[in-house]
C-alpha cells in the first residue's frame, strides 16, 4: 500500500480528486435515499401549512436563536413521550424548511407546547420569564410586545417557501399580509378569510392580547400555539401504543 | 504601511479593482435591501471595501518592492492572519464566558435584543470556530504548504483576497446574529449573500493551494498538505450543498432553506458533524503533523499510520452525522449506520493521536521545559480523549442519556479548548519567533502562564459540563415508586446552577489565558529585532527553491 501511496502523493490534482471521491460515499448512501423511499415520510391527510402570522412567528423564533435552548423532537424513549407528549413523527416537520429540531434543552421541549398553555401565560412568560417561572434561565423578550410586525413582504416569503415545495395556494400567497392581520383580530373583516383559506381549526384570536395592534407578540405566541397542531396524526396512535413503541425503542 | 508596499504597483492596482468590485457589491445589496436587515450588511460591505480602497490609494505612488522579496518565502499575510486569529480568539472567548455567564444571572440582558442569549451564543461559536479557528487554520496551512513545497506562494494578490474576504465573511456573519440576521442552521448561521461570498473565497483558496503544491520542489506531498487539502475540499462540498436555500428576494437577508424536516435534519448533521471533521479535525491535525515534528525536532513516528489516519478519516467520518439524531424521526438505518461507523472512528482517531504522541519520544524532557510543545501535547492526548468520548456518545444507549443534555457541550469543548486551541496556540508560539525572525517569544514565562490558565480553565470547565450533563440526563428519566416522572423539568434546571457558575469560572481562566497569549504575540511582534547577522543565517535556511512571480 505505501507504494500505491507515494504515487498518489506525487499529484495534487490526483489526490484531491480521491479526497472528493472517498469523502462523497458516506453522504451518498445515507442522505440520498431520504429523499426517494416513501416510508421516510408519513403520508398524512390533515396536515396543514403555516399561516403567514405562525411563519412570522416562527422566523422570530429563528431570528432570537430559541432552538439553542429549545428542542421540537420527542424521541421515542418512555420518559419524554410522559413528559411532553406522543413522539415526534417526521411529517410534523414536512414543511419546516429548515427543521428547528434542536440539539439542546437548556429549556423544556416544544414539539407539543401549542395549547398547552393560555396565551395571556406566554404573553407574560416572554415578557418577564421569572414572573411566571421564578427559577427560569430565559432570556426576557419585553420589546416583542413593543415591536410592529413587518408584514409587507409576506407574500414574497411564501413564493419562496412554495418554490421550495410548501403547497401554497395563489390566494394563500396574494392575502398573506391580510391573513396575518385578519388572524390577531377575530372580529375584524380580515378573520374569515383566514378560515376559510387555512381551516376552521386555525387559530384566530388576539394574541397578545391587544387587538388594536399587530406585534412581533402576536405572531411568536401564534406559531406557539400551533406547535404540534399541526396534524392529529402523532395522538392517533393509541396511547399505550405509543409507550409500547417507546419502550421498545429502548 | 509595510504591508501594501511588499505589493508592485500592478499588484496595488489590482488590490484596487477588487476592492472596488466589492464595495460596488455591497452598494447593491445595500441599495435593494434599504427597507430590510440587509441594508446594513450593504453598508457593511462598502465601508470595508472603502477601507481597503483607502488604504490601497494612499500607498500607490510608494516605491515598487525590491526583486529579492521574490528569491524569500511570502508571509506578509500570514503575519496578518496571525494577529487576527488572537484579535478574534479574544473576543470570540469573551463572548463565551458572557454568555455562560447568562446561564447563570439571565438578568444580564438589559431588556435590549441584540444581548440576549439565542443571539449571542452564535456569536461565540462562528467567532471561535471560524473567527479564531478559520484565521489560524488559513494562516498556519500557507506557511507549511511554502515550506513543504520549498516554493513562495504563486502570487501576492490571491492570499490577500482570501485573508481579507474570509474576515468579511466572518463579520457579516458575526454583526448579522447581532441584528437578528440568521438562517438558524447550527454552525451554518450566516445568510444566502453571505454564503455565497465564502464559495468565492474558498474557491480561490483552493486554486492558490493546488498552484502553490504545484510548484514544489519536493517530490511528494507533505502529510501535512494532505489534511489541509481535505479541509479545503470536504468543507467547500458541505458548505454549498448544507445552504442550498431560495432568497425571499434580493433585497431580503431572509432565505428558505431547500430541504425540510427529516432530510433537511440529515443534511444538516452530516454538515454539522463534518464541520467538526474538517475544519476543527483535519485542519488542525494538518497544524499539528507540521509544527509538533518542527518543535520537538523529531520525524513523524510512522508514516503508514498516517495514511491509515487520513483516509481513515476522510473516508469514515462523513457517515458519523447521523449519530446526532438518535431516537428522532431520522429511519432507524440511518441512525444504526451513522452508530456503527462513529465506533469504528476511533480506530484512524487513536492512530494520529498515537503518531503525534509516539513522535515525542526522545524528545519528553523538551515537553518538560518548552510549555509550547507542552501544549501540543497536551492537544494530541485531549484529542485522543474526545474521539474516544465521541465515538462512545455515539452509541444509541448512552446517547439516549447524553443526548439534549450539557454532557455534549462539554464534550465540544473538550474538543474546541483542550484540541483545537491548544494545537493553535502550540503553532502560533512556534511560528511567531521565526516570522519575526525573532530568537523566541517575548517571555517564555508567560507562555507558561498561559499553558496553565487552558489547561486549568478546559478541566473546570469540562468536569462542570460533564456533572451538569450526566445529573440532567438521569433526572429526566428518574422514576419514583408509583411509576411516574420524579422530578419536573423546572428542577432539573435549578439542579445545574452551580455548573454554570463553575463553567463561566473555568472559561474565564481560558479567556484570561487567551489574553496573555495575545500580549505576548504583540510584545514580540514589537521586540527589536535580532542583530543582522544573525539573522541572514537562519534566512538561508528559510528560503524557497522556488521564487515568486
Amino acid at each position: 500500500m505505501p507504494e500505491i501511496h507515494r504515487k498518489l502523493e506525487r499529484t495534487a490534482i490526483g489526490f484531491a480528486l480521491a479526497i472528493i471521491a472517498v469523502s462523497s460515499i458516506g453522504g451518498l448512501v445515507e442522505i440520498a435515499p431520504l429523499f426517494t423511499i416513501d416510508e421516510t415520510v408519513e403520508k398524512v391527510e390533515d396536515m396543514r401549512v403555516y399561516t403567514p402570522l405562525e411563519l412570522a412567528g416562527r422566523n422570530i423564533y429563528m431570528r432570537e436563536g430559541c432552538y439553542a435552548c429549545h428542542s421540537q423532537m420527542i424521541r421515542t424513549l418512555r420518559d419524554e413521550v410522559e413528559r411532553y407528549g406522543p413522539y415526534s413523527l417526521a411529517v410534523e416537520s414536512q414543511y419546516d424548511h429548515p427543521m428547528l429540531w434542536g440539539s439542546k434543552r437548556t429549556g423544556p421541549d416544544l414539539a407539543r407546547v401549542g395549547g398547552k398553555y393560555s396565551d395571556e401565560w406566554h404573553v407574560a412568560h416572554l415578557a418577564d420569564p421569572r414572573a411566571v417561572v421564578p427559577e427560569s434561565k430565559m432570556p426576557a423578550y419585553a420589546w416583542l410586545q413593543r415591536n410592529a410586525l413587518r408584514t409587507h413582504d409576506l407574500s414574497a416569503h411564501l413564493v419562496a417557501l412554495r418554490r421550495v415545495g410548501v403547497p401554497y395556494s395563489d390566494e394563500m400567497v396574494e392575502n398573506a399580509a391580510r391573513d396575518a392581520f385578519g388572524q390577531a383580530f377575530p372580529d375584524g373583516a380580515m378573520a374569515e378569510g383566514v378560515a376559510e383559506r387555512y381551516g376552521d381549526d386555525t387559530n384566530i384570536r388576539a394574541f397578545d392580547g391587544d387587538p388594536g395592534r399587530l406585534t412581533e407578540m402576536d405572531a411568536l405566541v401564534a406559531y406557539l400555539q400551533i406547535l404540534g397542531q399541526l396534524t392529529d396524526a402523532p395522538h392517533q396512535k393509541e396511547a399505550g401504543e405509543q409507550l409500547v413503541q417507546a419502550e421498545e425503542a429502548e | 504601511m509595510r504591508l501594501i508596499a511588499g505589493l508592485t504597483t500592478t499588484e496595488r492596482q489590482t488590490g484596487l479593482f477588487l476592492a472596488g468590485l466589492v464595495t460596488l457589491m455591497g452598494a447593491a445589496l445595500g441599495i435593494a435591501g434599504r427597507n430590510d436587515l440587509l441594508g446594513y450588511h450593504g453598508l457593511l460591505i462598502v465601508v470595508f471595501g472603502a477601507v481597503i480602497m483607502i488604504a490601497l490609494l494612499r500607498n500607490l505612488d510608494a516605491p515598487e518592492p525590491e526583486e529579492s522579496r521574490l528569491s524569500e518565502y511570502y508571509d506578509d499575510p500570514i503575519r496578518f492572519g496571525i494577529v487576527l486569529t488572537m484579535v478574534w480568539a479574544v473576543f470570540a472567548m469573551f463572548i463565551g464566558v458572557w454568555v455562560s455567564a447568562l446561564l447563570a444571572w439571565p438578568e444580564l440582558t438589559f431588556d435590549a435584543a441584540w444581548a440576549s442569549f439565542g443571539r449571542l451564543r452564535p456569536v461565540h461559536t462562528t467567532g471561535v470556530i471560524f473567527g479564531f479557528g478559520g484565521n489560524a487554520l488559513i494562516a498556519t496551512s500557507l506557511h507549511v504548504v511554502q515550506r513543504t513545497s520549498r516554493a513562495r506562494l504563486p502570487d501576492q494578490v490571491s492570499p490577500w483576497f482570501v485573508l481579507l474576504g474570509y474576515n468579511l465573511f466572518c463579520l457579516l456573519a458575526v454583526t448579522g446574529y447581532f441584528l437578528g440576521i440568521t438562517q438558524s442552521k447550527e454552525y451554518a448561521e450566516p445568510e444566502w449573500y453571505a454564503d455565497i461570498w465564502l464559495v468565492i473565497i474558498w474557491v480561490t483558496y483552493f486554486v492558490l493551494y493546488i498552484r502553490t503544491l504545484a510548484r514544489r520542489k519536493e517530490p511528494h506531498i507533505y502529510v501535512a498538505n494532505w489534511y489541509f487539502m481535505a479541509f479545503i475540499l470536504v468543507v467547500a462540498v458541505l458548505h454549498i450543498i448544507n445552504n442550498l436555500a431560495v432568497p425571499v428576494s434580493f433585497g431580503s437577508a431572509k432565505a428558505y432553506s431547500a430541504f425540510s424536516g427529516v432530510q433537511d435534519a440529515m443534511t444538516q448533521w452530516w454538515y454539522g458533524h463534518n464541520a467538526v471533521a474538517f475544519f476543527l479535525t483535519a485542519g488542525f491535525l494538518g497544524m499539528m503533523y507540521y509544527y509538533l515534528p518542527k518543535r520537538a525536532e523529531r520525524p513523524i513516528y510512522s508514516y503508514r499510520l498516517s495514511i491509515i489516519s487520513f483516509w481513515g478519516i476522510t473516508f469514515l467520518y462523513l457517515w458519523a452525522g447521523s449519530h446526532h439524531l438518535h431516537y428522532t424521526a431520522l429511519p432507524h438505518w440511518v441512525q444504526t449506520l451513522g452508530m456503527t461507523f462513529s465506533i469504528v472512528l476511533l480506530v484512524p482517531s487513536w492512530a494520529s493521536a498515537g503518531n503525534a504522541l509516539l513522535t515525542l519520544n526522545g524528545a519528553w524532557h523538551k515537553v518538560r521545559d518548552d510549555a509550547t510543545l507542552r501544549f501540543m501535547m497536551v492537544a494530541a492526548v485531549f484529542y485522543g480523549l474526545t474521539t474516544f468520548e465521541g465515538s462512545f456518545l455515539a452509541i444509541r444507549a448512552v446517547n439516549s442519556l447524553s443526548h439534549y443534555t450539557d454532557w455534549t457541550v462539554g464534550h465540544v469543548h473538550a474538543g474546541a479548548l483542550g484540541w483545537v486551541a491548544m494545537i493553535t496556540f502550540g503553532a502560533l508560539y512556534t511560528l511567531t519567533p521565526s516570522l519575526w525572525k525573532r530568537e523566541r517569544m517575548y517571555s517564555n514565562s508567560l507562555v507558561e502562564v498561559h499553558f496553565w490558565c487552558a489547561v486549568i480553565g478546559t478541566f473546570i470547565y469540562v468536569f462542570a459540563m460533564w456533572n451538569s450533563g450526566i445529573i440532567q440526563g438521569l433526572m429526566w428519566r428518574t422514576y419514583n415508586d408509583s411509576g411516574t416522572l420524579t422530578y419536573s423539568f423546572i428542577e432539573s434546571l435549578v439542579a445545574m446552577h452551580p455548573y454554570y457558575i463553575a463553567r463561566t469560572v473555568g472559561g474565564l481562566f481560558f479567556l484570561t489565558g487567551a489574553v496573555v497569549g495575545t500580549y505576548n504575540i504583540l510584545m514580540t511582534i514589537r521586540h527589536e529585532p535580532r542583530p543582522l547577522r544573525e539573522r541572514a543565517e537562519t534566512l538561508g535556511a528559510d528560503q524557497p527553491l522556488v521564487p515568486g512571480e
